[in-house]
Formats: C-alpha cells, structure tokens, sequence
C-alpha cells in the first residue's frame, strides 16, 4: 500500500468520524493551564468554534485512529465488507494534529474514537496513549473524550479515565434485536456491562479516598451514548423508552440520535433515503422534556396511535393538545412544574415568571415578550386581563397554531 | 452643540475610554446619592479628560450607596456595548434601583429587557470571539508567535483577553482588533491600540489541513444552511479559514447526497472474508440446556447470562446469579437484584445487602458460609430521571425464574433456607403467604425442604422513624439467631 500522507489520512479519518453526532464539549471541570504553563482549558461551557454546512458544530476534532475494522456492522461506512479507502494514524500524527489545531484555536480538544482493528485492548490501549501524551508530555488542558471500546479490560477503561473528560460507548441501535440483526458480531450484553462498568467507576470515583480524602480523576464529564434513528423499525415511542432507561441506569449525561445517514457503498439490508433530520430534532426535543421538564417517558406519546412523534409540531405541543384539560394555566399562580408544561416556554422563561410575578401581576405582552412565541402559548394561559376562552378546546387549534409558527419555524 | 447639550442637561459627565467602568462608578456614586435626576446627566467620551471630573456634586458622606452586588458585576459586562445609550441606562438603572430595590427581578419592565439585551449582546460577542479568533503562527527572534486577527461586535478585547491567557498560557500570542489588541509573552498581558488587518500574517501551512477536516467532516447528505448561519454569521466568515469553502460545499451537496444513496452496494471488500475467518469463526448456535441438567453452580450461572425466560432481561443489565459455596447449608432466598446489584452483577450488595450483611455478623452467621440468591434474577424497575424506582415482580416472572431457584436448591441442597420477604416465599412455597405474620416459622415443603419465613431487609430500611427502625432491625436479628440455633 501507498504511504499516505497526513492531509490524506485526516481526510479518510475524519470523513469516517462524521456519522458521530456527539460534539460536546461541556460538563467536565473547570481547568486552566496557569499553574502548568500549558496549554489549553475548559470551562464548564462549551465552545462550537465552527460550523459546517450541514449545521453540526465542530468543537472538537473528530477522528478515527483508524477506520479499519473487524466488525461488519451494515450501517457503519467502517465495517469490514466495505469499500471505502483506509488508513491508520499513528500516535504521534494524532498528537500532533490536537495541538496543532488547539494553538490555532480551531477546537475545543479531541474527540477520538477507533475502528476495532486486531483486538479491543490493542485498539483501546493505543486511544489511551494518544490521551496519556497529549496530558503528560504536551500539558494539554483541552477536552478529552474517548469513545470506549466495551469489551476493553477494566485496567484500560481505568487509565482512560485519568486522561479524558468524557467516555462514551454506543448503544447502536435502540433495541437488543436490531442490534444482532445489523450488527452480528456486536454484543449488547457486553455494552450494557460496559456502561454498568463505567457508571460503578464513576461513582467509586467520585468518593473521596480513604488516606488523601482527595477525589481522583475519573472522566469528569461523565458518559455519553449514541443511537441510530432509522435504520431499524423501533417507533419514536421505543427509542424514547430506550433512552430512559440508558439515563435512570446508566447516569448517562446525553443520549445522542443520529438520523441514519446514507453512507457511500451501503448495505443492502438499509433504507437508502434522506437522513430523517426533522425526526432527529423531534427525538431530541421529547428526550429535553424527559431530562428538563418533568416529563415521564410514558406521557409524551400516551394516546398517540402510532407511537411516533408528530414532525410539524414540537412534542410539548403536542402533548398540550392532547391534554388540553390541563389548560389554560394561570401565569401568575401556577406551579413550576405546570408552568414548564405549557408550550413556548422554555425552562429559562419559566424561571423568569417565577422571579417576576413576585413583584407584578403578568400580563401577556409581558409573557410574549419574554418567549418570542405568543401564538403558541397564547392558547394555553390566563395572565392579567387575558383569558383564551373557547380557544384552549377549539377543534382547529393545531391547524391555527401550525400556520402563524410556520414564519417563526426552525426548518 | 455642546453647549446645547449642556442647556438640556446641567451635568455631564466624561469618561476616559469605551469601558471606563471605574470613571463611570465613581461619578454615578456622586450624582446617585445627591439624588441628581437621569434625565439632568448626559455622558461622553472624552481620552484627555482630567482624572477627575471637578464639577460634579461629591458625595455626602451621611449615606451611603447600596445596590444589588450583582448589579455591579453584570454593569461591568453591559458597559463593553457599542451602544453609546449604555452609560445613561446604567445610571438610570442604578437611579431607579435606590427606590426600587428589586427592579432586576422584574424581567418586563423596559429598562431591565434592555439591560439584559444589552448584557446578553456583550456575553454572545465574547463568547463568539473564544469561538472565532484564528491564530497564524509565525517565527520571530523570540520563537514562535501566533497571532490572530479578528472584528468584535462590541468593545470586549480587554475583557475577554484572560480567557486566552487562562487557555493559551504556554505558548505567545497576539490578538488584533480594530479597536484594541491584547498581547500576551507568556508572562504579562498587555492591552494596546487598535490595529488593521493587514498586520496579521497571511496564512499558516496548518490552514490547509483545518480546511481538509472541515471539508470531510461535513455531510452533504444533512445540508442545513440555515442552522450553520445562525450560529456562524457571515459577518465572521471573511476572518475564518475554513469558510471559504463553504460556497462550494453547499453548492455541491445534493450531488454529493445523491451520490451517497445512488451508489449501489459493491461486492465485500476483498480483505473481509479473511477478517470474518480470523475473527469471527462460525461457532454452535448457543445451547440453552432446556433439561437443565446442570452439573455444576458454575454451568447454570453460565447459562442463565442469556435467559430469556420472562421479558424483564430487556431492561436490566445482567442476571445476577446466586452466590455462595456449591455444598452451603444455609440459603437465604431475596426477592431481586436493585440497582447496585444490576450494575455489579452480585446478589446483596447495596443498600439492603449492607443491612443484611451487618445483622448477619451480629447473629454470629458467616455469609460466606451461605448460598445467597433472588427468587427472580433480574432488576425489574421503572426509570424516573437519574434513579431507578424498583417495582415487584409479578406471580409470571416469579413463576418463570423458579426454574432456576429449583436447580440452585437442587444442587446445593441445603439443610434449610430462609425466604427474605413475600416474594421468596412465594417462590419457595407456590403460594402468597403473609410473612409479617408466619415470620419466625419454619414451614416443611413435600419435599422435606424446610423454610424460614421473614421479612426482607430492605423493609427496615424504608421505616422512616428511627426508634421503629431500630426496633424491626432487632426483630430481623431475632430471626437470624433463631436461624443460627436452628442450624446448630
């Protein structure tokens, strides 16, 4: 084989990344390089410092330490049947590329994840590497997420740990099934002890120790998984279930959905259609209302026929008319939790109503000025000399609603 | 027109500079506390004032000025607006402020939206600047240099430069603005004068391979040009490297996209047949022994991995298997595994486990001397945010997982077990049984088998009243001494 050069290589490599939807940079410790005369920091939030054309921000610098790979996974552009061109960073190449980027202030650090190439503790103990130099020989205090390769030994999983923020370990498919059927060689079982695994490290971790009473080090930002919509049947109301589950067992901070994409030289066993994007949004926006909004799995899609989320309106709104015996909801005494339940209004607005109506009476340019959309909360409260009559039960309220948002829409 | 200005408004005020907090500070102290009206004050720039302005009221040294703490770190923020208005709206606000202490609060009244606007502006072009500033490094006398051009909305430079000394402290850099520039030699920032683009270097060979990553890290199969826009404005786009590529990308998607879903899949690659020998050998479909004839704890706990005797495996992590020496004479038979136990594949070690094991070594029993198991094997529960709530199992699962409970029994063969809870009894019995009521009995299966009924540990720990808590924990080691005598 040619040898390639690293204008080449970071071609192929980051090409095979791009069907990772996780980008994040945020959650981990606050940390700065004035003590290590380093370089790099993190500071709570998180930094897009780009954006492509397909509105995926790029903050970290997202790669393959390899792209080939010993499984056949029919929906990864990597697995071993398929024809795409590979290559292989070394150590040294990755280092290189995280620093040089990072001085440039092209990223927030990397996001590293690997083709399986001859057995997991080779792949998982080279991605360590990379993390160990980029801490120890360049003080690099950037962001750091590893994605895990679950059937890894405990002893690397632990010094992956040290070195990143972040771990994560893909669910795949949302359910045990699918992922047999499109991923054979894949074990779910040994994904779901894997994420058993990384939660009891965290939590170990996260006790002080018995002698320095200090904390040690363990992936500061938590764990994170991803899953692929579309390629299977499971129904929006399954994925949903799925990542519930995954949040109460795992302590997982996101689930990430990835619309599935068509990938060059497919599978024939996938749909080869348009990644469905609007129902990506969809599933992010319900999986919101689970983690910020009190909202039970259960109730998001309860009396739908389908299971699925409905693609012209939010699942909030859509929750609201199905449940209009709720409203209207009175701005001014409401609780929080009914307050977060109303459509248009977000958890930072609420918070606002709240600190507000203890020193005046809302009115509701008051509310519309604070959410930007009156139309579609109007419907749903009473505030100071507003009241939405009939409107709340009126048989064409969605239709109504559905075109005055429609200037407003994200899409 | 000064003068003019002068008729309207008795007093004006002269900053030093854009961000002239501390002139600002000071002299809205002197007007605030003699009560001087928003509307008598009128405030410029003017770089050669004198440091002190003469001509406004001191302030009265009998009261003093108290605002909201916050009010003062976030006016820091708001006074780095382009808008020429923010030195009156803060001295309106901190005027208002005296009569209305909670006025921040009130997110609907106009001078706050307008403050809040003003303050979120500054905090979106500083955050904006973290995310766009390009670096190009050069070579100096010194070493290397980097060096970055870039075009704030909003008079930040100073404000923002200690995050880039916080993030780039090991290496020198230069930031140029229009406006100001703010250098750092690894060891003091210095803030200077504006500067113009053409004193930024022309490139930097690592453009080429940032312009490589975003080329392929995009998906012309998810163009959303909107979304990137939003985030991206095109007014950041001249100083970024890499948007100038964005034209053709975007120009090229829907090919590109078509392409992706036209091209018809090939033939595997030729490598793959030889990963599949290598890797995957074809192995025997695996065998669940459905006589379950196992002969060893180890076989059966090897088997049950996989059971899929009753659907609750779906949810759970593992089978958490009995634990215990293959020839025990002791048993004690709990309900299932919770959440501590699903994670570390291990019967009885969280919460109730601990009570458990701590009434145990009061009673004089030796756990490791036991076989400790579930009726049913694996977590049943239902996800409420972060937690796990525990739900029981019903008569099915219960009925279903016994085909285990009977082949541990069998091999083990205790001399007695001990039913922890309604639950294990049901499984040991074949029928419900109260066993706050029989608790302390010894009943006598058909098959000799002699049972121990109580309750099930993790009731003591739902007992909120610390006296009834204690007085159930000792009942719960009356039962295991009972159980211990019975083992004599």
């Amino acid at each position: 084989m040619a040898t390639l050069t690293l204008r080449e290589k970071l071609a192929i490599l980051s090409d095979a990344a791009k069907y990772d939807a996780s980008c994040a940079s945020s959650g981990s410790v606050k940390r700065d390089s004035l003590k290590s005369g380093g370089i790099g920091s993190t500071e709570g939030m998180g930094i897009c410092h780009s954006y492509a054309p397909d509105g995926r921000c790029i903050s970290l610098l997202k790669i393959l330490l390899t792209n080939f790979c010993i499984y056949d996974c029919s929906y990864c552009i990597n697995r071993s049947s398929s024809n795409v061109p590979r290559a292989r960073f070394s150590i040294d190449d990755v280092v290189r590329l995280t620093m040089d980027f990072y001085r440039r202030n092209y990223i927030e650090g990397l996001f590293l994840s690997s083709g399986v190439i001859r057995s997991p503790d080779q792949t998982m103990g080279e991605m360590v590497e990379v993390a160990r130099r980029l801490r120890l020989e360049e003080k690099f205090g950037g962001y750091i997420h590893l994605k895990t390769i679950p059937e890894c030994s405990a002893e690397l999983i632990e010094r992956a740990g040290l070195y990143a923020d972040r771990l994560s370990i893909n669910i795949e498919l949302p359910t045990d099934e699918s992922v047999k059927k499109l991923a054979p060689e894949k074990k779910p079982e040994t994904i779901r002890l894997s994420m058993a695994k990384l939660r009891a490290k965290i939590e170990e971790k996260a006790e002080p120790t018995l002698r320095t009473k200090t904390r040690e080090r363990f992936a500061p930002g938590g764990q994170s998984t991803q899953m692929i919509v579309g390629a299977d049947k499971t129904s929006d109301d399954g994925i949903l279930k799925t990542s519930a589950r995954l949040y109460g067992s795992y302590q997982l901070r996101r689930v990430y959905y990835s619309a599935f994409s068509p990938i060059p030289d497919s599978s024939s066993a996938l749909p080869s259609q348009k990644p469905p994007l609007l129902r990506e949004h969809r599933l992010y926006q319900a999986d919101w209302l689970m983690r910020f909004y009190g909202f039970g799995q259960g109730e998001i899609l309860q009396g739908t026929a389908d299971g699925m989320l409905d693609l012209a309106i939010d699942p909030k709104l859509a929750w609201a008319l199905r449940n209009r015996g709720q409203f209207p909801v009175d701005v001014n005494r409401a609780s929080r939790e009914m307050l977060l339940r109303v459509p248009g209004l977000g958890t930072k607005v609420v918070d606002r109503i709240l600190q507000t109506r203890r020193h005046r009476r809302l009115r509701l340019e008051d509310v519309g000025r604070l959410s930007k959309s009156i139309a579609k909360l109007r419907p749903f409260i009473t505030a100071e000399g507003w009241s939405p009559g009939a409107m709340t039960d009126m048989a064409a309220l969605r239709q109504t609603i559905v075109r005055s948002c429609e200037q407003l829409a994200l899409f | 027109m000064q003068t003019m200005q002068f008729a309207l408004s008795p007093f004006s005020v002269a900053l030093a500079g854009e961000t002239d907090f501390a002139g600002w500070r000071n002299a809205a102290r002197k007007l605030a506390l003699n009560d001087i009206s928003p509307q008598a004050v009128t405030w410029v720039i003017d770089t050669n004032a004198a440091d002190e302005d003469k001509t406004l009221p001191e302030a009265p040294d009998t009261t003093s000025l108290n605002v909201p703490r916050s009010f003062v770190t976030r006016a820091e923020s708001v006074i780095c607006h382009r808008d020429s208005e923010r030195f009156a709206l803060l001295y309106r606000l901190l005027w208002r402020l005296r009569r209305e202490p909670k006025l921040l609060e009130i997110a609907s009244d106009p001078d706050v939206r307008r403050f809040e606007a003003m303050e979120k502006a500054v905090g979106r072009d500083m955050h904006k600047m973290r995310a766009f500033v390009r670096f190009r490094r050069i070579e100096t006398s010194n070493g290397e240099h980097f060096v970055a051009w870039f075009e704030p909305s909003h008079f930040i430079v100073e404000r923002n430069a200690p995050f880039f000394v916080r993030r780039f402290t090991g290496m020198c850099w230069t930031i140029l603005t229009p406006c100001a520039s703010a250098s750092w030699n690894g060891e003091t920032l210095s803030i200077g004068p504006g500067a113009s683009k053409t004193d930024t270097p022309a490139e930097d060979a690592a453009e080429d391979l940032w312009q490589t990553y975003f080329r392929n890290i995009f998906n012309p199969a998810r163009l959303k040009v909107q979304a990137m826009q939003k985030e991206m404005p095109k007014k950041y786009w001249r100083n970024l490297p890499e948007a100038a590529l964005i034209p053709d990308l975007i120009a090229g998607a829907d090919e590109a996209a078509k392409e992706m879903i036209a091209r018809t899949p090939t033939q595997p690659a030729a490598h793959h047949a030889k990963v599949q020998a290598l890797h995957w050998p074809a192995t025997d479909a695996h065998a669940d022994n459905e006589d379950g004839n196992y002969t060893s704890l180890d076989a059966m706990r090897n088997a049950a991995i996989s059971c899929r005797r009753c659907p609750l495996w779906r949810d759970a992590t593992q089978t958490v298997f009995g634990n215990g020496p293959p020839d025990a004479e002791l048993m004690f038979v709990g309900e299932q595994p919770g959440d501590q136990e699903d994670i570390a594949g291990k019967a009885f070690v969280g919460p109730a486990g601990k009570v458990f094991d701590a009434i145990l070594t009061d009673a004089g029993i030796d756990r490791q001397k036991t076989y400790v198991t579930n009726a049913v094997k694996h977590f049943k529960f239902e996800p409420r945010g972060k937690r796990r709530i525990h739900s029981r199992p019903n008569a099915g699962e219960v009925q279903a997982c016994r085909w285990w409970l009977d082949k541990e029994l069998a091999l083990v063969n205790p001399r007695l077990v001990v039913a922890l809870g309604a639950t294990a009894a049901l499984s040991l019995l074949g029928k419900s049984i109260a066993v706050t009521k029989m608790r302390g009995e010894v009943v006598e299966r058909i098959d000799g088998l002699r049972v121990f009924l109580t309750i099930h540990p993790s009731f003591i720990l739902r007992i909120p009243d610390e006296a009834q808590k204690e007085a159930e924990r000792r009942r719960f080691l009356n039962d295991m001494r009972a159980v211990k005598k019975l083992m004599a």
